[in-house]
């Protein structure tokens, strides 16, 4: 079914600000047309017959809220997603990391975690696992569980083989898991320094600096000024010099923060200018 | 710039596009948005392609992209393409839809929402049947629907489709796609 107009523009808007108010969570400057259609489908997979029934279920019974958060953020992710993009992360950045003693990394939107192990994979394979912490979050706490299991369907493995080696990956991925009937269970010494925790991009603030943030697909589903907001957080979180990767189709081109980092190749990886050379850029423009 | 035209298709339809592009105005005032059904791989090569064969801009948008008049959008592979009120794009990674993603239903219904009744929308060959549902959505609105000629389609699945299930407004050869297309242009 495509939209049928079930929801209208109004209405919608008006649940979305009760849920703020109700359970603080905010999706009022999620990009409309594309919540439109996630409630939508939300109204069609649970038999909602009118948008008055869904709201009626959300606002009456608070363990429903769960259900909506899982339906309405978008959680398809995959290993070694844009090869290209992890293959830059190995090349360019990842030598780059390796000149400071610790190395904190943000995944922000990790989702069940698959990109989190493509990036403890590469620290491995860089030799700069010891020396990394991993933070991922998520703003919906059921991801989270699935991904610090790290256990995901054998059925993706091939998939998942063919990008890490387009990625550059450099063993036979087969022995980063344990495959269990019908799953593939990676291993422990890849998940020894992540950290899980739930964060709201909305609603919450910089919990630490990091030389990489890494935040895929999820910049997407927020409108302008959300995104914004979000740059700014991650401004905020990165350390001078530091690298923020985004989704292959997502930009900083359209931001206030462009002038102050350097797309440091063709994929989607930017880098924070030095505080000096932004004051001399802000004098020239 | 009020008007938006889209054009959908699936196998055989980069034949079709590579006859249009070329005779279209080079001052279009409206800008075209195109929905390719298309394997992952030769993705960069398709923009430029479609380029090498117009005077206009094709571009593979990212998100929160303005629509610009004069410029053709090729939908990415692998993302859904919406639009917004300020006519911009927003890109969307959810679940396939028709079995495809870029899914035509899905750009169609989105892109009528906002430009009503001076939306065109436009199905070439193809073996799927998405594009069905939009150009239902499309005339709903009182836009305008376009199917190629299926006996001129490589597959004429997706065009029969559309003309058999939803209200055609215009059945046209490829030959004819590109004048109605500069058309529509206003002075």
């Amino acid at each position: 079914m495509i939209e049928p107009d079930l929801i209208r523009d109004e209405e919608l808007e008006k649940l979305l600000i009760e849920i703020a108010e109700l359970y603080g969570y905010d999706f009022t400057q999620y990009s409309k047309a594309s919540i439109k259609r996630r409630v939508n489908r939300i109204c069609v997979i649970d038999k909602f017959t009118s948008f008055a029934e869904l709201r009626y279920q959300l606002i009456k019974q608070p363990s429903y809220l769960q259900r909506f958060i899982e339906e309405i953020t978008v959680n398809v992710t995959e290993m070694f997603r844009d090869p290209s993009f992890y293959k830059a992360l190995r090349d360019d950045v990842f030598p780059q990391l390796g000149t400071y003693p610790i190395i904190r990394i943000w995944l922000a939107g990790c989702s069940t975690g698959e990109e989190v192990y493509s990036l403890a994979i590469i620290a491995k394979e860089t030799n700069l696992i010891q020396k990394t912490l991993f933070y991922a979050t998520d703003i919906n706490p059921s991801v989270l569980e699935k991904a610090r299991d790290g256990i995901f369907p054998l059925s993706q493995m091939k998939l998942y083989s063919e990008n890490y080696i387009n990625s550059g990956g450099l063993k036979n991925f087969s022995d980063y898991y344990t495959a269990n009937y019908d799953f593939a269970r990676f291993n422990d010494d890849l998940k020894q320094k992540m950290i899980f925790s739930t964060h709201n991009l909305v609603s919450d603030r910089s919990f630490n600096e990091f030389q990489l943030i890494i935040c895929r697909n999820v910049l997407i589903y927020f409108d302008k000024d959300l995104q914004a907001k979000v740059f700014k957080l991650f401004d905020d979180s990165l350390e001078h010099l530091g690298f923020l990767g985004l989704g292959s189709k997502e930009t900083l081109r359209f931001s206030q923060l462009d002038k102050h980092y350097h797309q440091i190749s063709t994929e989607k990886i930017w880098r924070k200018q030095k505080e000096d050379k932004r004051l001399i850029k802000s004098n020239h423009f | 710039m009020d008007t938006i035209f889209l054009i959908g298709g699936s196998a055989g339809s980069l034949k079709v596009l590579l006859e249009v592009l070329p005779e279209l105005s080079a001052n279009l005032t409206f800008p075209i948005i195109i929905i390719l059904h298309r394997k992952g791989y030769v993705d960069s090569q398709l923009v430029n392609l479609l380029n090498a064969k117009t005077s206009l801009n094709v571009i593979e948008p990212d998100d929160k992209e303005p629509l610009s008049p004069g410029n053709i959008y090729l939908a990415p592979p692998d993302y859904h393409l919406l639009l917004e009120q300020d006519k911009t794009i927003s890109l969307d990674f959810s679940e396939k839809f028709n079995f495809s993603r870029p899914s035509i239903d899905i750009t169609f219904s989105s892109a009528v929402k906002i430009f009503k009744e001076n939306t065109f929308a436009l199905i070439l060959s193809g073996a799927n049947a998405d594009g069905v549902e939009g150009l239902k959505a499309v005339k709903a609105n009182n836009g305008t629907t376009l199917a190629q000629n299926p006996i001129t389609a490589e597959v004429n699945y997706m065009p029969l489709q559309a003309i058999t299930q939803s209200k055609i407004d215009f059945v046209l050869n490829p030959s004819e796609i590109a004048a109605f297309i500069n058309k529509l242009n206003v002075s």
